[in-house]
């Protein structure tokens, strides 16, 4: 047993660090180490940078335009971009619906939309949860009904996150109602153009605009648009949720949100101090930075065992829920580390192009925000009591 | 002992329910949020004539000589309706700090319209580094012949977009945290010299950044020796606070409840897993909890200044803060995304219970405080 990278990986991971120091633009990383939004064209400039390298879609077959990486150099990537304040990817489009058409789609599929995805033409977002649908994700109704070369779809998707962007959509539909509730869903790609789709943002309650409704009034979608067999959507869904799941840990978010922890509380005074001298103050941080490498452990272990074969089963569904709450206790100690100045509420000063006075600091504007902004990953991608329930059954067979 | 209610007391709890709920619907609420003041005038205005803003104050300064009790009583049914008056600022801590500290001439010049709430001041004792340090003061105010003049920023004032007259803490001795050399002033926010940066609170109430510049300040009870009624008088505040959390913690875990029994998935409502279940009951735990901790404050508000007093009130914010922020998280996470979106009343009053912890002190300030009157045993 041995925790260090072997030779040919820290090689990798020296390639990685310099082509994130040549490559990565500054404003960029700028924005993302301040927190700041970025822009879908800052998203799109990224992309296209590690496109032209060949590094947008390492997870992909080689054939496809991926890479030969194994999970660890998979891991040593995300480590390392996230170091470096590189924009986490929307996964929607590389990291959700391409796995599903590289595994259920046919050849057809595959050489339309993955060149699309691959040059950033297409900007996908996901049409899963409804109204009613939440934890209970089959019990959707959202209707596909076969009329010719068509099908006719009504509905309502919800959560659709960055959905305003988005050009294309994966839905999970039901096309058979009379079939038990997994068995009748249908797995669909949908041209936002397409009349009769309606977006409608849904403000947060931190005064974000991020995510969407999704409503489907009589849309048309071409036959060919289905993904695998109708009616066997369930697999392809299930398929995605363990490609979701192992990627919510966020070690990698966390470790660069530790880092702005810190200099917050460097920056903050307490007692005529720095916050982070404060032995109770910093006893949190030490705290939650020990159960943070304990999780990252806990990932390379998988990603190691990932590396032998092995497939993450639900040991992701316990790291999600410990990265989720990593996470989630950083947000809160920054919060904490503002003292009364956690209740100003700034949202233009976290705009991109904002040049007015700030009222505290670069730091400052954004940390009570993200705080309430990160009470939604113990709800998304599963929540944490879902994922729960996965172990007991998966692991402990209760 | 007695905790029982004199009838006096709960027809006040009712008049202020009452007022409350026909008040404050959450609509209503999102455009007083929304307006220029950040809360209703017209509420403020009810309140005053209804005879809340005068409860607290002695009879001879215009009040009905309630206690800690009755404050309590109106500030949980504030709690209830997350209103955005700043009544704690104004009523409770101006009030107070007036109360204490002025001289009658100034008594009578303020009181009787604070009372009546013709007059809506605020009080700014916040500083850019203070972290919760009411003593750690670097505003200074000078004096030239009878005038004062104040110079520095005070931060977060609550209430202080709107205020008539603003209560300023500066220094005119001793070190930046020294207890000693702690003055208060009153100032005009509209005078030469003053400058005001409003902004919103995440809680959807408005406040401001405060910055003097050589402003003139009129000199409240004697110079230098302002800190004990500022340390009495933010003791009312947080037992304010912690009455105003717990009526704001019983609509979230009622709000809970409601959705528990009534939103559904797998085929049930959610309320039947007992996952949820247990979440559920440690709510209305930390509520119980809490209750007590906000009586108990309640009870001591008023009381005479001792170590006892300070320590009581520290233990009961911070019980009331943990309580009020796993309500808080509990109550969204119960919810589902929901509860992340502005439309749902719900997540407006997880942030109100965050938020509470940052006036007057969060877990850590008034563990520490407590703590360090260990020290002695």
């Amino acid at each position: 047993m041995d925790i260090h990278y072997s030779p040919e990986q820290l090689a990798f991971r020296d390639e990685v660090r310099e082509f994130l120091k040549q490559e990565l633009p500054a404003d960029i990383a700028q924005k993302v180490k301040l927190v700041k939004e970025l822009s879908k064209q800052d998203h799109e400039r990224w992309q296209k940078i590690l496109s032209k390298r060949g590094w947008y879609a390492p997870g992909w077959p080689v054939e496809h335009g991926g890479t030969t990486w194994g999970p660890i150099e998979k891991h040593i990537f995300d480590e390392e971009s996230a170091a470096y304040g590189a924009p986490r990817l929307v996964p929607f489009g590389v990291n959700m619906v391409a796995p599903v058409i590289i595994k259920f789609g046919n050849e057809e599929q595959k050489a339309t939309y993955l060149p699309r995805i691959l040059d950033g033409t297409d900007w996908w977002c996901q049409g899963y949860s409804e109204p009613g649908a939440g934890s209970d994700l089959a019990s959707l109704k959202t209707r596909a009904v076969r009329d010719g070369d068509h099908y006719i779809v009504n509905g309502q998707k919800t959560w659709t996150t960055l959905g305003q962007h988005a050009n294309w959509i994966f839905c999970l539909v039901r096309t058979d109602p009379e079939a038990q509730q997994q068995r009748g869903i249908s797995f669909l790609l949908i041209d936002m153009a397409t009349p009769g789709i309606t977006v409608r943002p849904i403000i947060t309650l931190d005064g974000d605009h991020e995510v969407n409704e999704i409503f489907f009034d009589d849309v048309k979608v071409p036959v060919e648009n289905l993904v695998g067999e109708e009616n066997k959507g369930w697999t392809c869904a299930k398929y995605l949720l363990t490609h979701e799941r192992t990627g919510l840990a966020g070690i990698g978010a966390s470790k660069a949100a530790l880092s702005n922890l810190k200099r917050i509380a460097s920056k903050q005074q307490k007692n005529g101090k720095p916050l982070i001298q404060d032995a109770m103050f910093r006893s949190q941080i030490a705290e939650i930075e020990m159960s943070l490498m304990a999780a990252e452990m806990s990932t390379l272990r998988i990603v190691a065992a990932a590396s032998e074969g092995g497939v993450p089963g639900a040991e992701s569904s316990i790291l999600k829920v410990q990265g989720t709450e990593i996470r989630q206790t950083i947000t809160h100690l920054m919060r904490k580390a503002l003292g009364p100045y956690a209740l100003p509420f700034l949202p233009e000063e976290m705009e991109l192009d904002y040049d007015g006075e700030l009222l505290v600091g670069d730091y400052a504007a954004s940390p009570a925000s993200q705080y309430f902004n990160m009470r939604k990953l113990s709800i998304f991608g599963g929540s944490n009591e879902i994922q729960k329930n996965i172990v007991s059954k998966m692991i402990l067979e209760l | 002992m007695d905790f029982k209610l004199t009838e006096e007391q709960q027809m006040l709890q009712e008049t202020a329910e009452r007022l409350v709920r026909d008040v404050y619907d959450f609509e209503s609420r999102s455009k007083f949020s929304e307006s220029e003041a950040g809360f209703s005038t017209a509420f403020w205005q009810q309140m005053g004539e209804l005879g809340l803003t005068a409860i607290p104050f002695a009879e001879e300064l215009g009040g009905f000589g309630g206690s800690g009790i009755e404050t309590m009583l109106i500030m949980e049914q504030l709690g209830r309706g997350i209103c955005l008056e700043p009544y704690m600022e104004s009523v409770i801590l101006a009030g107070g700090l007036i109360a204490q500290l002025g001289s009658d001439a100034q008594k009578e010049a303020l009181m009787g319209d604070i009372a009546s709430g013709q007059l809506q001041a605020a009080v700014a004792l916040d500083e850019l580094n203070s972290h919760y340090d009411l003593a750690n003061v670097t505003t200074t105010a000078k004096q030239q012949g009878s005038d004062w003049t104040l110079t520095g920023r005070k931060g977060v004032v609550i209430g202080g977009q709107t205020a008539g007259k603003i209560l300023v803490s500066a220094r005119t001795g001793g070190d930046t945290r020294d207890e000693q050399g702690i003055s208060l002033f009153l100032i005009d926010p509209t005078a030469a010299g003053v400058s005001r940066r409003v902004y919103a609170t995440v809680d959807g109430r408005k406040a401001c950044e405060l910055f003097l510049d050589n402003a003139k300040g009129e000199l409240l009870g004697e110079a230098g020796k302002a800190f004990d009624a500022i340390r009495y008088q933010s003791g009312r505040a947080i037992a304010a606070l912690c009455a105003e959390a717990v009526g704001a913690m019983r609509s979230s875990c009622d709000l809970t409840l409601e959705y528990l029994k009534t939103r559904k998935q797998f085929g049930v409502p959610i309320g039947k897993f007992q996952v949820l279940q247990h979440r559920m009951v440690d709510m209305i735990s930390e509520l119980e909890r809490a209750t007590s901790m906000a009586t108990l404050a309640a009870c001591l508000a008023d009381d005479e200044d001792s170590a006892e007093r300070s320590a009581k009130l520290a233990a009961a914010k911070f019980v009331v803060n943990r309580a009020a922020t796993s309500v808080a998280e509990q109550s969204i996470q119960l919810h589902g995304g929901i509860a992340m979106t502005w439309e749902y009343s719900g997540a407006h009053y997880a942030k109100r219970l965050v938020m509470i912890s940052h006036q007057f002190g969060d877990d850590d300030y008034h563990l520490e405080a407590y703590s360090a009157q260990l020290t002695g045993a």
